[in-house]
């Protein structure tokens, strides 16, 4: 492909992506549909300003997917996945065979041979971890009932699908088709084979587990964000490459290295650093799945693909409410839930592709089915809908109230940014006091070792706000800002306070004009960073020289109350053309200022008490 | 007898009587001076070592100027923090028992305000009823306080007559040639978990 042309079919696919997701989400359909509609109107259905290239796109946008897993992985811990092991296995493991069973004994009755019939049924069994993540996070309902069993069935037919490609051969070798394998290791023996997938998997478990965070520290370490970016897509990358070599699913795989680094203090900023590739990956897979359906085949036999969706739609949906109503789901979820997995999902194409190479699916076969699959994830959206606005309602109304969402756990109420000299006495007087808070920091040293401690650090840029957000910004009462570049403060503030206005904001000030700043930007702690120390040593060396501690203690409190004062006056009176005056000079300045002041106020502030009454009537 | 005196005056440099006071006991041998506003200026009082020094000693002087018909306010941060319940009163608080606790004041009014007809309308010994029944709640025993009365108007001479009475009669309770329990405060009962502490 020449540059112009990559260049040339990335300007069409953005174009779509930029007018059809915005557009959509207004209507309130949801992006994924927006970018199916996108993706048939650019294909050659209608416009035609993609096509011939569809599959290419395709799998680079499957890449999207893997992403993604690895993006779920990460958000799963180990043990939260162990908590989850029922519904993964029963929920999941009755919904694939159960949908499978049922469909594939429908197609059977419509006179398919067996073989075929149980490949069809475990294509269409599957659903859209894409499609169905995508709309419950930005409805955000991942967090409740129904999204928890989706998500656990989902996280099933990901798994599932290893075993799947390696049953279908098996049926297809009793469907007299000749064994395929697409795997580069294929003609090894089948032990070999075997060996190398457990040796590919406990690479990637041990590597996560013992290499990734000296490389992490190191790549971090070097302070350059894009190679943290870099460094983040090659192990999804290379993860890819090794579970291809080996031919087991590379979602799997990377969702497994999602897992084992779920638990890594860099699990955030892996997020925020992912999340856009996968963001408009995804966008072009769901683009090219719209750009794929064949209208033709459409056009030619549209009541036997219309009759195929809607059976196999309704099959699903009864066996999904039924699992739900089985697993004790309240009405309402249930309907959530299995109206979220009706449809098709991206592994059917997948496993079609598969099976067509297996012999197992003819060529109209796999080409309705394409559509069929195709055509259910652009109604999946609509489903969704369906659910939520015709059917939820009535459940409310028959007196069914919707379950609480589930807040995430441990939301601490203080979040520090920056755990460097500063930060880290705040936290530790904070911690002392039992008053646990979330440390985001950029220091790899810091990080390591208060983690060793059981403290909540990340590691990332606080002046981020999707960071800010992973940190709980949405639910805590109070932000430090303990950084010590005086940039960086003033960015975080501003952040904080147009995106968190409930936050109370304190900041550590560089010097004098750095205070006025913060002050007028309406930070509620501002506090000179070595004001209180150097007044503290100023009381420690008049004790020195031997005033009595007490006193020297008061003209210090009176010192420091007085000053404060005096710096609030004068940050009212900062205006902002004098802002932009060069800051040092403006700190040299302010120094002269505060200097002639305190020796043209040569009276020494009130403080009368304790005088014997002959001297102060004096 | 072991004797702790617990100093207290915010401002050392204007005090005259209290200063002198301080100077005149300095330096004696059994006798501990502890100056809490030098100790704690910022009022962060350290309980157990305050705690310590008061189970190490047997009399426990307040030594402070009468401010507001009562002590500076580190005394009272000083009560409220070491005196703790469960140690110092209270059940199983009898770690003070059979201890005497002696006021050492001076007043900037002179003696006769402090009656019913003079300015002051309440007695001394009246004013102090809070450090007495602190004292009783503690099982020691409260002693008659000294009082220098206005001596900031006093004449050197008459100042340092009464700054050597109280060195007398620190040195005399240290000595035993004075009988502490002859000097209780005016009407005192020893309270019961006193003596049964000193018939042990």
């Amino acid at each position: 492909m020449h540059l112009s042309d990559f260049l040339l079919g990335a300007f069409v696919y953005l174009t779509a992506a930029v007018i059809a997701a915005p557009l959509a989400t207004r209507l309130g359909l949801g992006s994924v549909l927006g970018y199916l509609i996108a993706g048939i109107v650019i294909g050659p259905a209608v416009l035609g300003l993609v096509g011939r290239e569809g599959a290419d796109v395709m799998h680079f946008a499957e890449f999207g997917v893997i992403v993604m897993l690895f993006l779920v992985g990460l958000e799963l811990q180990p043990s939260k996945l162990w908590e989850l092991r029922k519904p993964i296995l029963g929920l999941g493991g009755l919904q694939v065979t159960l949908t499978a069973g049922v469909i594939a004994l429908a197609s059977w009755l419509f006179g398919t041979t067996w073989q075929p019939a149980i490949a069809v049924g475990l294509v269409l069994a599957m659903s859209s971890t894409a499609i169905v993540l995508q709309s419950l996070g930005e409805r955000g309902l991942l967090k409740t009932a129904a999204g928890q069993s989706s998500f656990s069935v989902l996280l099933f037919q990901d798994i599932a699908v290893i075993p799947i490609l390696a049953l279908l051969p098996l049926i297809a070798v009793a469907h007299g088709a000749e064994d395929h394998n697409s795997s580069l290791i294929a003609d090894l023996p089948a032990w070999a084979q075997g060996l190398l997938v457990l040796a590919a998997v406990a690479v990637i478990i041990l590597a996560g587990r013992y290499l990734m965070r000296p490389l992490f520290r190191l790549v971090a370490g070097s302070g350059i964000r894009e190679i943290f970016v870099a460094f983040a897509l090659l192990i999804v990358v290379g993860i890819t490459l090794l579970m291809q070599f080996v031919g087991l699913s590379a979602a799997l795989g990377t969702f497994l290295a999602g897992v084992v680094l779920a638990e890594s203090e860099y699990r955030h900023e892996l997020e925020m650093d992912l999340d856009p590739f996968k963001g408009l990956l995804l966008a072009v897979f769901f683009m090219a799945v719209g750009a794929g359906i064949d209208f033709s085949l459409l056009a030619s036999q549209p009541l036997t693909i219309a009759g195929l969706v809607l059976g196999f739609v309704a099959i699903k949906l009864a066996v999904l409410y039924g699992l739900g109503r089985a697993f004790r789901m309240s009405l309402p979820d249930a309907s959530r839930f299995s109206f979220s997995l009706a449809q098709g999902g991206e592994f059917a194409f997948v496993l079609i592709s598969f099976a067509a190479g297996l012999g197992l699916l003819a060529a109209t076969q796999s080409g309705m089915l394409v559509a069929a699959v195709a055509i259910s994830m652009a109604l999946a959206p609509l489903l969704m809908l369906l659910d939520e606005n015709v059917l939820q309602p009535r459940f409310v109304k028959n007196g069914n109230t919707r379950e609480a969402d589930i807040i995430d756990g441990g939301g601490a109420r203080v979040i520090i940014a920056g755990h460097g000299r500063y930060g880290m006495t705040v936290n530790r007087l904070l911690g002392a006091s039992g008053i646990s808070s979330v440390v985001l920091d950029h220091d790899v040293e810091q990080i390591d070792a208060l983690r060793k401690f059981g403290y909540k650090v990340y590691y990332g840029d606080a002046s981020r706000l999707d960071l800010l957000e992973a940190a709980g910004a949405k639910d805590a009462q109070i932000l430090v800002v303990a950084v010590d570049d005086r940039a960086k403060i003033n960015e975080i503030v501003e952040i904080a306070k147009q995106h968190f206005p409930h936050l109370k904001l304190f900041a550590r000030a560089w010097d004098r004009v750095h205070a006025y700043e913060l002050i007028n930007l309406g930070v509620m702690g501002v506090h000179r960073e070595l004001f209180a120390s150097s007044v503290e040593m100023g009381k420690d060396v008049m004790r020195a020289l031997g005033q009595h501690p007490f006193e020297a203690h008061r003209a210090s409190r009176i010192f420091m109350a007085h000053d404060e004062q005096l710096i609030r006056k004068a940050a009212q009176h900062v205006d902002d053309e004098a802002a932009l005056v060069d800051i040092a000079r403006k700190g040299r300045a302010e120094i002269e200022n505060v200097i002639g002041e305190d020796v043209r106020q040569k009276e020494v502030p009130r403080d009368h008490g304790w005088e014997a009454p002959d001297k102060t009537r004096e | 007898m072991k004797i702790l005196i617990l100093f207290a005056h915010p401002r050392l440099k204007t005090s005259v009587v209290q200063a002198a006071m301080l100077k005149a006991i300095g330096g004696i041998e059994g006798v501990t001076i502890r100056d809490l506003y030098a100790l704690y200026p910022d009022f962060n009082i350290d309980i157990a070592v305050e705690q310590q020094a008061l189970l190490a000693h047997d009399l426990i002087i307040l030594q402070h100027p009468f401010y507001w018909y009562s002590a500076p306010a580190i005394i009272k941060e000083w009560q409220d923090l070491v005196l703790e319940n469960g140690w110092a009163y209270g059940p199983g608080g009898s770690r003070l028992a059979g201890r005497f606790l002696l006021s050492a004041i001076s007043t900037g009014g002179a003696e006769q305000a402090y009656h019913p007809q003079g300015r002051n309308r309440f007695e001394v010994e009246d004013l102090l009823a809070p450090f007495n029944q602190t004292t009783h709640l503690c099982s020691m025993a409260y002693l008659t306080p000294f009082v220098i009365h206005a001596g900031r108007r006093a004449s050197p001479e008459a100042l340092s007559t009464s700054v050597e009475s109280y060195r007398d009669l620190v040195i005399g309770l240290r000595d035993g040639s004075i009988d502490p329990l002859e000097r209780l405060a005016h009407g005192y009962v020893l309270p019961p978990g006193f003596a049964a502490k000193a018939a042990a």
